[in-house]
């Protein structure tokens, strides 16, 4: 037999959960979608995914480390910023990627039923490949640096959880809000470009004055940042506990709240779309 | 009762709808004034009552919908355009949420509001198929299972690893189609799909879904083309402003429809631009009224009789002055299908208009119509090679009728439109 489908104003609720299940292959299927296309046409392909952080690492190297000669924790200075430049790099891209995945699937959104909540998680995961190629400049510093991480390496997809939650989130709340309001259009590249410098990408959080660390781990990625410094570079590196705590708090409610408005909202896309 | 798979109870959708609102969506700014203004307001008249916002209004889409769809059954939903039959087929698959009211369905429901939905341009037609497959709600072992047969149906086997935005329009169609044709869903609800393609095309697309109806599962079907929907439909939804007039066998409905739709134009005699398709901006030269006269009688028709000669009238406004023009006129069966196409060229006449307002006359010897409701695609142009300056379409000018022969009344209920007695029979061996 054949379960029954009940449609009625805001009972769509029930069946939510299930139907993102069951709908597992279409969000396999549409960030397939995602990864083939970006690239698609260019002569370097997947080559863009190395190079332009590699490019703003050596860039944040030369002008951080050798003209401001900030202190880099012991380590050589590109690997500092480097690991740095993962998780941001793949915070911005999610960012943008999930403010205008719904916009740019209009079509689909107004034309099929599938639930929405797939399309701006795709658009995540499309920024995690990149994460994924990326990381092998990692190694490759590594490498060249003769650089041996510690045992704490192995904490590392705890961290990248955390970047995932931090990036899903935001991406939600952007995401929802684009569909209605275009403003966001342009919000978003500016909170991207803003956010590089107000994070501890370049330059160690360690700079940042003892009674200012908590207040300025109120930017989720410092949380996320030192986190993956910790991870990698092992050492000197530490983590401000009150700081983190925050910003691991933050992280969360902003992936809450986020999941909430999005649901909220998602029953009127296809009427404003 | 068991075999009922969709049930919809007293269904309706309210849409708000703003007057002077240029684009679909909000700005923030917008919203942020508004409630400035808002609060601005309640400061300083906090007794007085919230005015309505006159730029907003609610606009019921659809109103107390109810209806039953057994296992097995087609049904058609028609209507003209704004009666609510998308709004319906968008509840009906999801997409939207109804504002009151409730749905129950048993079964798979795949819906096909537009054929290729989430087609990539610059992914090749192998990888489309399978985007196009999950889009539509198909795993990924049953795309793989119908991969040759979706190829074949289509017959793209060449082009196979071409990006699709290199394919012909038609052969884009053809794939789209094709992997939409391959669901096996319980419930199949359609929108106009089959208005797109040739005519070849089309044909295959409505085999195929009478091919669908007859394996026993259920299809919902939304169309213009009456004709499409009494071939493949039993039963019948007339909806008009978001309400059900009549739910009955195709055949009747379809009656009921045609007769309704004579009344609007007896009431929208003159209003012209009901009908109107489109017009060039800064056209020279656009109708402004379309009229019929028989033979017998002087003065405007709405009926004619079989075998009357009749003529049609078209009163345009010139703003400017057109030489050596083209007008075509179609005459259509209310089912949509063309009679026959009128040009002006045919009898060698070029229209040069001056300024002013000016009536032709086009008078039409023969033309032996069968009883019933007939309409009219008018059009103006230059040449058949530049864009038209002002089209109306589905006129509904006149009704056939026939008083004296009964043989003809009697077998009224044909698909074709023209009457053919000139026709001598007789026995050779």
């Amino acid at each position: 037999m054949t379960q029954e489908l009940i449609i009625e104003a805001g009972r769509t609720e029930q069946q939510y959960w299930k139907d993102l299940w069951r709908y597992r292959e279409l969000f396999y299927f549409l960030a397939w979608r995602d990864i083939l296309v970006r690239y698609k046409q260019t002569i370097i392909g997947i080559a863009w995914a190395l190079i332009r952080p590699f490019l703003t690492m050596v860039v944040f190297t030369i002008v951080f480390g050798k003209l401001a000669k900030l202190p880099s924790e012991g380590v050589p200075y590109p690997i500092l910023v480097f690991a740095a430049m993962l998780p941001w790099q793949f915070f911005s891209n999610a960012l943008s990627g999930c403010s205008n995945s719904l916009i740019s699937n209009a079509n689909l959104i107004a034309k099929v039923y599938f639930p929405r909540l797939i399309v701006p998680a795709s658009a995540v995961i499309v920024s995690f490949v990149d994460f994924m190629i990326s990381g092998m400049i990692l190694l490759g510093l590594m490498a060249w640096y003769d650089f041996l991480p510690s045992w704490r390496i192995l904490t590392l997809p705890f961290f990248i959880i955390i970047a995932f939650a931090a990036s899903m989130g935001a991406g939600l709340w952007l995401a929802a809000l684009n569909v209605k309001y275009r403003d966001f259009r342009y919000i978003v590249p500016f909170i991207v470009q803003f956010g590089l410098y107000i994070s501890p990408v370049g330059f160690s959080s360690t700079i940042v004055p003892q009674e200012w660390r908590l207040v300025y781990s109120l930017n989720p990625m410092v949380g996320v940042i030192d986190g993956f410094r910790w991870a990698i570079l092992g050492g000197d590196a530490r983590i401000y506990l009150p700081g983190f705590l925050l910003s691991l708090g933050l992280v969360f409610g902003v992936l809450a709240s986020g999941v909430w408005y999005f649901r909220k909202v998602e029953r009127t896309f296809a009427d404003v779309i | 009762m068991s075999d009922t798979v969709i049930q919809v109870e007293n269904l309706g959708k309210k849409y708000i709808i703003g007057h002077q609102q240029q684009e679909r969506y909000t700005a923030l700014r917008d919203v942020m004034a508004n409630g400035a203004k808002s609060i601005g307001q309640r400061l300083l008249k906090p007794w007085g009552k919230q005015s309505a916002n006159p730029a907003y209004e609610e606009f019921w889409a659809l109103k107390d919908v109810s209806f039953e769809v057994k296992q097995g059954d087609r049904i058609g939903i028609i209507g003209r355009n704004g009666a609510g039959k998308s709004t319906l087929l968008k509840i009906l698959s999801r997409i939207t949420e109804p504002t009151t009211g409730k749905i129950r369905i048993k079964g798979r429901v795949a819906s096909l509001l537009e054929v290729g939905t989430g087609f990539h341009p610059e992914l090749t037609g192998r990888e489309n198929i399978f985007l196009n497959g999950a889009i539509l709600g198909m795993s990924k072992a049953e795309i793989k299972s119908k991969f040759d047969e979706i190829v074949d149906f289509a017959g793209i086997e060449r082009f196979l690893d071409t990006p699709v935005k290199r394919y012909s329009s038609g052969m884009y169609v053809r794939l789209a189609f094709a992997v939409a044709a391959h669901l096996e869903p319980e419930i199949l609800i359609v929108d106009e799909v089959l208005a797109v393609g040739d005519a070849q095309f089309q044909k295959k697309c409505l085999g195929k879904m009478e091919e669908v109806g007859r394996e026993g599962r259920t299809v919902v079907f939304v169309s213009h083309k009456l004709g499409s929907v009494t071939t493949l439909t039993q039963h019948c939804l007339y909806l008009e402003e978001g309400k059900i007039l009549a739910c009955d066998e195709t055949a009747k409905v379809i009656e009921f429809y045609t007769n309704r739709n004579l009344q609007v134009q007896l009431e929208s005699i003159g209003n012209i631009k009901f009908y109107r398709k489109y017009i060039l901006s800064d056209s020279p030269v656009y109708f402004i009224n379309i009229y019929l006269e028989s033979d017998k009688q002087k003065g405007e028709i709405v009926e004619l009789q079989v075998n009357q000669a009749f003529i049609i009238f078209l009163t345009l406004e010139v703003k400017r002055e057109v030489y050596r023009a083209n007008i075509a006129i179609n005459i259509k069966k209310s089912t949509g299908d063309i009679v026959t196409t009128i040009l002006a060229w045919d009898s060698e006449y070029r229209v040069d208009l001056e300024v002013g307002i000016t009536t032709l006359e086009c008078r039409i010897e023969e033309l032996n119509l069968l009883p019933g409701l007939y309409l009219l695609d008018v059009g103006i142009n230059q040449s058949t090679q530049t864009k038209a300056w002002d089209v109306i379409v589905d006129y509904p000018a006149f009704r056939v009728i026939n008083y004296g022969n009964s043989m003809i009344i009697h077998r009224s209920n044909r698909t074709c439109a023209i009457l053919c007695n000139k026709v001598t029979w007789r026995k050779v061996s």
